[in-house]
């Protein structure tokens, strides 16, 4: 099972001092962060993907392959990648080059977004947005797969003889999670290639997802890739932590109450009551995480939302310390205890790799001399015969 | 059947809940004529004003918002009544079918009432109740009721209550409900929503099989 962190780089003032930090100061935050992300423990920092102020995240590979340098057990991923918006063919080069340059510890998340003005600022309808993300993945799918790709689709100018570059790393593609909330065309389109499916559930109760999890689950194994119980999925969680619970509560109460999404709405009891928040001592966290596998199953990725809602940097990493010395530990024993031998851990870059080449040696393909074009059709790499 | 009464009045007895309690006992009795069996469940807006008011912003219904909801879905027919206030819809009654699934009351069929301090207010059942139900796509009777403060000793009133009465029963009885959602036409539902069939997932269609790795040529712009 793997724990880590997910944030999508708000740049939120802090209710108590009524300070803003500067991008450059939330950048640098994000960075400690992630690294600290490491040191406690935990597995994943996944991060973005916004495009508008008050984020700071519209270029998450960048920041991404700064922290697989800093790192050197951490996977980094995505919360979420925008399918719709991105360029499949950009996806696929600059996901690629992340995964060569952090060794295969990444993977990437992908999502449809939540705001509807950056559709227009990619060239991109949002009246076409779910053909648009089904579309974009069945592209990207193929171009991690197959050296040369002729394809034609609606959203995008036809592809003839493309080699998407580099190759993923030992030919292996990076693991992919859909993250989505109520729509059952991304949940078919995650079980129909076997790839994961991440519910970020914190919003809303639980039960919200739990009907559409079911639902990829079954299809997984409609589509043959094992039973339902062995399906990959990850769920989003939201957490504070403190010595007590009234401590917690005390400490967070501030930025909850003015938090961007649910901030001046409903009373943190409520809504701690209602959604998978937990606010309290790290027994109480362990005892509300523990209930996403009562209602979902067993799973393999948990990440939490504990970088947000103007919490200055060094509340965040006393979170991770928290959150990797007390809660984490006991979540990996007694989830683990629980899990039953068939079903798998998500996927890493280590274990694609097993499963494609065994003991064998993993491709690593040598590219042919310059021929001064990409779109003859031909294959371009020396392991492979000229079509 | 089951009969499901929504009273979006705010004081203690309110002229909205006298309303809908005339008009509650007008349609048992006419069922009771056409041996038709009815359970009626009525929600009363007043005690769900916090919840509805955090429900607003965060876009999901707390417990007791979901109960009325989930005993909205069984309706197989409703009535419903609002004040009238500054010219329109009350906001609690527009903010409790903000939250209700837009295809929670299909076919429905429906007795729209408002309640006023003055007749000037007449037309607000007919005018905004009316096209609230029609987005819903609930089945709303011809007649609607409305009593301002000098109807409640008319005739005319009681005489409106028994017209909205015979029709609710008439199309209750009929089992336009049932008729019209089974004839296999594909209303627009949400996954995952409290209405009934929301879970039921249609696989043949452009969008599924663009998911399966399909042909993008087959889909057309939505």
């Amino acid at each position: 099972m793997q724990f880590g962190v997910f944030s999508v780089g708000d740049v939120t003032r802090n209710p108590v001092t009524g300070e803003t930090p500067s991008e450059a100061e939330r950048i640098k935050a994000v960075l400690a962060i992630a690294q600290k992300t490491e040191e406690v423990g935990l597995d994943v920092f996944a991060f973005g993907e916004h495009h508008n102020p008050p984020f700071m995240s519209s270029s998450p590979t960048t920041l991404l392959a700064a922290v697989a340098a800093r790192t050197e057990r951490l996977i980094v991923s995505t919360s979420t990648t925008l399918i719709t918006t991105n360029d499949p063919v950009r996806l696929a080069e600059e996901y690629a080059m992340l995964q060569h340059v952090s060794g295969g510890r990444m993977d990437l998340m992908l999502g449809r977004g939540n705001t509807a003005p950056v559709y227009p600022w990619f060239g991109q309808d949002i009246r076409q947005g779910l053909p648009l993300a089904l579309e974009h993945y069945n592209l990207l799918h193929r171009l991690w797969r197959e050296d040369v790709v002729d394809w034609q689709g609606r959203y995008r100018t036809p592809l003839s003889g493309f080699t998407s570059t580099p190759r993923p790393l030992d030919d292996v593609p990076p693991f992919v999670w859909h993250g989505s909330i109520r729509t059952p065309e991304i949940a078919e389109q995650a079980a129909f290639y076997g790839d994961g499916f991440f519910a970020n559930h914190i919003f809303w109760p639980s039960e919200h997802s739990k009907r559409l999890i079911e639902f990829y689950r079954a299809r997984f194994a409609h589509h043959g890739h094992g039973t339902p119980e062995q399906a990959i999925v990850g769920l989003g969680g939201q957490a504070f932590i403190a010595r007590t619970s009234q401590e917690a509560h005390e400490r967070f109460r501030p930025f909850f109450d003015e938090a961007p999404v649910y901030g001046n709405g409903p009373r943190m009891g409520d809504f701690a009551r209602q959604t998978p928040l937990s606010v309290g001592s790290p027994q109480e966290v362990i005892d509300k995480t523990l209930t996403f596998r009562e209602t979902f199953g067993d799973y393999q990725r948990q990440l939490f939302l504990v970088d947000h809602a103007g919490l200055p940097v060094e509340m965040v990493l006393e979170q991770l310390e928290l959150l990797g010395g007390e809660v984490v530990p006991v979540l990996r024993r007694e989830l683990d205890a629980l899990r039953p031998a068939t079903v798998p851990d998500a996927p890493t870059h280590a274990s694609l790799v097993a499963a494609k080449y065994g003991d064998g040696e993993p491709r690593r393909p040598r590219p042919n001399a310059n021929r001064g074009d990409n779109v003859t059709g031909g294959s371009p790499y020396q392991d492979t015969e000229a079509a | 059947m089951k009969l499901v009464v929504i009273s979006g009045g705010t004081s203690d007895p309110s002229s909205t809940r006298m309303l809908v309690d005339r008009i509650t006992a007008r349609v048992l009795e006419r069922a009771a004529e056409a041996r038709l069996e009815v359970s009626t469940s009525i929600i009363e807006l007043r005690p769900l004003a916090a919840e509805l008011a955090s429900a607003q912003v965060t876009g999901f219904a707390p417990p007791a918002v979901a109960s009325a909801i989930a005993t909205l879905a069984e309706a197989d027919a409703l009535i419903v009544a609002t004040p009238v206030y500054k010219a329109g819809v009350s906001g609690l009654f527009k903010s409790f079918f903000d939250v209700v699934d837009q295809d929670l009351l299909i076919a429905v069929p429906t007795v729209l009432a408002a309640t006023a301090g003055t007749s000037r207010h007449a037309l607000v059942a007919d005018e905004q109740l009316r096209s609230l139900f029609a987005y819903l796509r609930a089945l709303t009777t011809p007649t609607s009721v409305f009593a301002a403060s000098d109807d409640w000793g008319t005739k005319a009133l009681g005489e409106r209550i028994d017209r909205a009465a015979h029709e609710l029963v008439v199309l209750a009885a009929a089992g336009v409900k049932s008729a019209m959602r089974d004839a296999g036409t594909h209303y627009n539902r949400v996954f995952g929503g409290a209405s009934e069939g929301a879970d039921e997932i249609e696989f043949d269609t452009d969008l599924m099989r663009l998911a399966t790795g399909g042909s993008p040529g087959s889909v057309r712009p939505v």
